[in-house]
This record gives structure tokens, sequence and C-alpha cells, in this order.
């Protein structure tokens, strides 16, 4: 009975981690690849609405979940062009995408409010799913959650194992010697923030197929500015951010739990906690430099206009 | 074919006035498509939207209200975005100063004193400063990045304010309404003329302009925030603190945006409720860049801003098209003005052949050097950098 309770608990975390998880290692790709990308909260807002509305026209959650893919990885493009292309301010341009993410779900999921959603069944993992404790823990779980873990063990792999992750690394270190090496800086952030855009949008599918099967304006509630925030947590590194993600996961079930509980806070304290927690957790990584200064791609956010 | 930029050898003073407006047709042909596409006669659209509410007194009167908390918010934004510090948190701050601001009138609510007007303003400034201060002070101190303190403090500022209109500040006779009670008429900020919606926010807002407008033209304070703005380094050299200048600029930047948060509490709502939080903080962002962050150029942008807000409600009531049509509009004029101040100091070009991947481009036998000089600068601290992690 006891462990039945903690296994539940330890789910509830995993699932609101997920999102969290997903839209934080894309962006941590686009990071090492010396681009700022802001619009996290509305790539993911528009994946979320992308999720929900094919989900609902193929009466099948995992053509959602692959909507929300390409939706996400389409909608950074327009960030793309702005920023690599046409080399605007990475700062404003993350910003308007965010707006503009934020104005237009709203627009297309208009009709969509109040509709019950579909829900992305869970996964039972054939034989080990049967286990016991860890069967129910880590194989019964929705397919967004494996591909998260997937994804942050590959994206591991691949920026620190592979010739191709160490050139996204390059570029994000120094844009100008990797141009004169021959790497296509240009290309290689394209790619990276396409990448970015289809975890965020896979991201928002997860809490409009999974967490809350349904949509609502606004549904992402700063989720993807705590994936930004996660990633400097992170300091760059795909394994903390896994750590990261999961911690603040924690405190949002704690918070439910204190809510349900009937601690005497009134709930917006409690609801306040994960965004206390990540300026908390900004402060505590800012003051150790040394973590911060040998990690931060030296490049990022600058802007690169190729010589000829 | 392939976009490829030029750099001007002088940044072009045309494009630099005509660029907003160019960002602006942009905006429309793109909206038209937007309407065609979801089936609505694209000018017929475009007319209610953006030409119908100038043609009603009482559409121009509501552009006005709507227009003053951009401008307010917008021209503080103006001091942070020239000096380099990203204040994205105006939200929060404008809530803060609308609940700082309600303190007075709620809490001596009776208080009959002349004095409670200018004390609650003043509060409310307080209340906006005192709000942008933390991720100021938390930059200054620790270096922590002020994006995402600043935002994360919109969400807890939403939480408190939502708090205290449910909980302690609750009107007792608000059937169960979440908000304060009414403030009495000593505390309420006068309207423009008898009878109007319009308040005397909007004077202090083309103050607020006209003052910071000067301060940023034509002092040294101002000169201070362009320099550390455009070249911390430069500033270091000239003894200017970039930390004082944070701080400066997120309490200016602060105090207006809580100016405009008790001005729409006390002249519009007349009390403090849950629905203060409208995202004009985040509105106020694309107002700065319209107005290339001068604040005789956000006056004008707010009024634009605050016209597609109206223009919005106008085409849901006339033709059905969702109200969230006016943001969708504000997010593709913020991408479009970015997008035109590239051609202030580029040239784009076409170029009929792609460059071909030669080897000779890929080898050269110079380190390769960057179009501009503020490129060779990032890239040298930039390898520095790199350098120094690979010893590691």
């Amino acid at each position: 009975m006891e462990i039945a309770v903690l296994i539940s608990i330890i789910v509830s975390i995993a699932v609101s981690a997920t999102p969290l998880l997903l839209a934080a290692t894309g962006e941590l790709v686009v990071e090492r690849s010396g681009v700022l990308n802001l619009g996290v909260e509305g790539m993911m807002i528009m994946g979320a609405v992308a999720g929900f509305s094919v989900a609902q026209a193929t009466g099948n959650p995992h053509w959602g979940a692959f909507g929300a893919v390409i939706v996400g990885a389409l909608f950074s493009q327009l960030f793309a062009f702005l920023v690599l292309t046409l080399v605007t301010n990475q700062v404003a341009t993350g910003l308007a995408l965010t707006i503009l993410g934020l104005g237009l779900s709203g627009m297309i999921g208009e009709g969509f409010v109040g509709q019950p959603g579909i829900k992305l069944e869970n996964f039972n993992i054939p034989i080990l799913s049967d286990l016991p404790v860890i069967g129910p823990l880590l194989f019964s779980l929705d397919a967004i959650f494996y591909a998260s873990i997937a994804l942050v063990l590959a994206v591991w792999w691949f920026l620190f194992r592979t010739k191709t992750g160490l050139m996204v690394r390059g570029v994000g270190d120094s844009h100008s010697s990797a141009h004169a090496l021959g790497i296509p800086v240009i290309r290689v952030r394209y790619l990276a923030i396409a990448f970015g855009g289809a975890c965020a949008g896979l991201a928002g599918a997860h809490l409009s197929l999974v967490q809350v099967p349904q949509w609502t304006e606004g549904m992402t509630s700063g989720r993807g500015w705590i994936a930004l925030a996660l990633v400097v947590f992170a300091s760059w590194r795909p394994g903390r951010v896994l750590i990261g993600a999961y911690l603040f996961g924690a405190v949002t079930i704690a918070q439910f739990h204190a809510q349900a509980s009937g601690v005497p806070i009134p709930p917006q304290f409690l609801a306040s906690l994960p965004y206390l927690a990540t300026i908390i957790v900004l402060v505590l990584i800012a003051r150790n430099r040394r973590l911060t200064m040998m990690n931060t791609p030296a490049a990022l956010g600058q802007p690169f206009v190729p010589d000829r | 074919m392939k976009l490829v930029l030029e750099k001007r050898v002088t940044s072009s003073t045309l494009l630099a006035l005509t660029s907003p407006f160019i960002a602006l047709a942009l905006t429309l042909v793109a909206g038209a498509i937007m309407f065609a596409m979801l089936g609505k006669p694209p000018i017929a659209s475009l007319i209610t939207y953006f030409v119908d509410p100038l043609t009603d007194p009482w559409s121009r009167e509501q552009i006005i209200v709507k227009a003053t908390p951009l401008i307010l918010i917008a021209v503080g934004l103006s001091v942070c975005f020239r000096s380099g510090n990203w204040n994205i948190g105006a939200e929060g701050q404008y809530l803060m100063g609308g609940l700082f601001g309600a303190m007075l009138p709620v809490m001596l609510h009776g208080w009959t004193s002349p004095l409670l007007l200018p004390l609650a303003i003043i509060f409310g400034m307080a209340g906006g400063a005192l709000y942008a201060f933390i991720p100021a002070v938390l930059k200054a101190r620790f270096g922590t990045n002020e994006i995402l303190s600043s935002l994360m403090l919109v969400y807890i500022a939403q939480q408190v304010v939502d708090w205290v209109v449910r909980g302690p500040w609750r009107n007792p006779q608000g059937m169960g309404f979440p908000g304060t009670k009414t403030f009495t008429d000593n505390a309420i900020l006068p309207p423009l003329w008898a009878n109007a919606d319009a308040h005397y926010g909007t004077v202090f807002a083309i103050i607020a302009a006209i003052v910071v407008w000067f301060a940023l033209a034509r002092t040294l304070k101002g000169f201070e925030i362009t320099v550390l703005g455009q070249s911390p380094k430069a500033g270091r050299f000239a003894g200017f603190s970039a930390a004082k200048m944070t701080i400066f600029a997120f309490l200016v930047s602060g105090a207006l945006a809580g100016l405009a948060g008790i001005s729409e509490v006390s002249g519009s709502v007349e009390k403090l409720d849950d629905k203060l939080s409208l995202g004009y903080g985040f509105s106020a962002i694309i107002v700065a860049f319209l107005g290339r962050l001068n604040p005789l150029g956000i006056i004008a942008a707010g009024l634009i801003l605050a016209l597609s807000f109206i223009g919005g409600e106008n085409a849901q009531i006339m033709m059905g098209v969702s109200d969230r049509a006016a943001r969708v509009f504000q997010g593709l004029l913020l991408f479009f003005v970015l997008a035109c101040d590239t051609l202030i100091h580029y040239r784009i070009k076409w170029v009929a052949q792609p460059r071909s991947v030669s080897k000779q481009s890929h080898r050269p036998h110079t380190p390769s050097t960057s179009s501009s000089d503020q490129q060779k600068e990032g890239s040298i601290t930039a390898m520095g950098r790199g350098s120094g992690m690979s010893m590691n």
C-alpha cells in the first residue's frame, strides 16, 4: 500500500517533468549551436494546439503527437529565418515568436475550448511492465515519456560522442572559427533550431494529450520559460537537464499535494512555488561563475554574418 | 537563389525613419492573407479593424484609454532596452503597481483627505519600482539572467493579486466576486472631461514620454544609457557602471509600469480585481520596438497597438472574427518590425547561384575576418573563451 502511493507520486512527477525535459533538451541543442531561442513557450503552445487538433481530426493521439512535432519544427523556422538570414536580435525575435504563438494558438484553438480531448494511453511494455515496483514505475507510461528519456540519452551521445555533435558545439563556441574550417554555420543552426522546435512541439503535445487531455488557452502557463531556465540550471549538460526537470516536476507535484491535503497556506502561494524555485535556482547557478563560464556556449546570442 | 546580407557603409537614415511604416504595411498584407484564409473578405476586414474605430468618437476614446498603459510601460521599457537590460516582466510590475496603489484606498476606505489620490499614485510607482528592483539587484549582484527572473515574477505577481482580491481585500458586499471595494471619489483619477472613460493617466503617459525623450536625447544620463547599451566595454572605459545602470533602468521602468497599473486601477476600474492582467506588459514590448525605442515614437506606436485591440473587438462583433486575431497581428507586427530593422544596416541581395562549396573558400590562407568591427570583437572574445574551455 505504502509502496503503491509512492509509485503513484513518482509517476506523477515523471508526467509533470516530461514536457519540461523535452523542451529543455531541444533548447539545449539550440543554445549549444550558439542561438538563444526565447520562443520556447510559443512553440510549445503551438505544439499543444496542433497535437490536440490533429488527434481530434484523426481520432489517433499518436498522430496528434506527430503533428505537434512537425508544427513545432515549422514554427521555429520563422524564428530561424529572422535571426539567421536577417540577423535580427535573438532576444526580441524569440519574444516575438512567443507572442505570435500564444495569439495564433488561441485563435486556432477557439473552437476546441471545453471539448473533451483524446488521451494518449499509457503503453505497457510487455513482460517488463509486469515486474513488481519498477514495472509500473518505469515501463507502463505514455510513449512521449519514453521518447523524452531516449531523447536525452541520444542528445548526450550526439553532442559529446559524435563528430557532428562536436561540429554543433564548435559552431556554438566560435562561429568564425567554425566558418573558417568550412563548417556550414548557418545550416547547422537552422537544423538545431528546427530540432528545438520539434522537441518543444512534442512537449506541448504531452500537455494537451497526456497531462490534461483538453485544450485551454495559454495552457503552457510558463513551462516554456521554465525549460529555458532549466538549460541554464543544467549548465548546458543533458544529464543535468534530466535531473533539473525531475526536481521541478517534484516541486510541482509537492505543491499539488500540499493544496489537496489542506495545508493552511493560500493556494496562490503554493502555485507560485515552481516560479519562485526557478528564480532561486537561477541565482544559485549564476553565483557559481566558474561553472557558468566553463560551459556557456561562447557565441551564444551573438549575430553571425558570413564573409565572402 | 540565395539571400545574402551586405553591410551598408553607413546605416540608412531614410530606412531608419520609414522601417516602422514598411513593417506596418507588411503586417496589413499578412493580415489580409490571414483573413482570406479564414474565409472573410480581406479588405473589408482590414477596414473594420483599422479604419472603422477611427470614425467613431466612442472608439476613439477607447483607443486613448487602451494606449495609456501601453505608452507608459513602453516608455519605461525603452530605457531598459536601450541600456541592454531585458526587462520582460513589466506585466508583473504593472500588477504590483496596481496592488500597492490600491493599498491605501482599500485599507483606509472612507478616508476623506485629498492626499489619498497622490499617495496612491506614489505607492503604485513605488510598488512597480520595488518589484523591478528584484531582477535588477539579482542581475547586478549575482549576474542572474534578468529575462527569466523578471518573467517568473510575472506569474508570481498574478498569483499574489489573485490572492489579495479573493482573500484579505475582498469586498464583503461583493456577492462573492473577487475584487476590492470600489474606491471612494477622492481616490479616483479624474476623467479628462465630464463623464469620459479617458482619465488623467493619459496626461501622465505624455509627460513621461516627453521627459524620458528629453533625458535620452539631451542629458549625460541618456548618453550613458546609450553607450552602455551599445558597448558595455566602451561604457566601462568611460567610467560608467553597468551594474548601477541595471538598477537605474529597472527602477525607472518599474516605476512607470507601476504608474500604468495604478492609473488603470484608479482611473478605469476604480477597484482592484482579478482582471487587471490583460497582457499590457507584453504588448508594450511590441510598442517599444515599433516606436524604435524612442519615447515620442512610442506614443504613436501605443496608439496603433491600441487601435488593433479596439479593431479586434470591432471585428469580433461585426464579422465574427476571433478577437485573438488582434494578438496574431501584434506578433506579426513585431516580426516585421525586427526584420525591417535589418534593412537599416544591411542591403539584402539575391545571389543567383548559391555559393559553391569549393575547397578554396573553405580553407582560406588567412584567418577569416568578419565584415563588421563589432563582429570581429565578438569572435575574438569568443575564441579566447573557447580556448580556455578546451584546457579544462
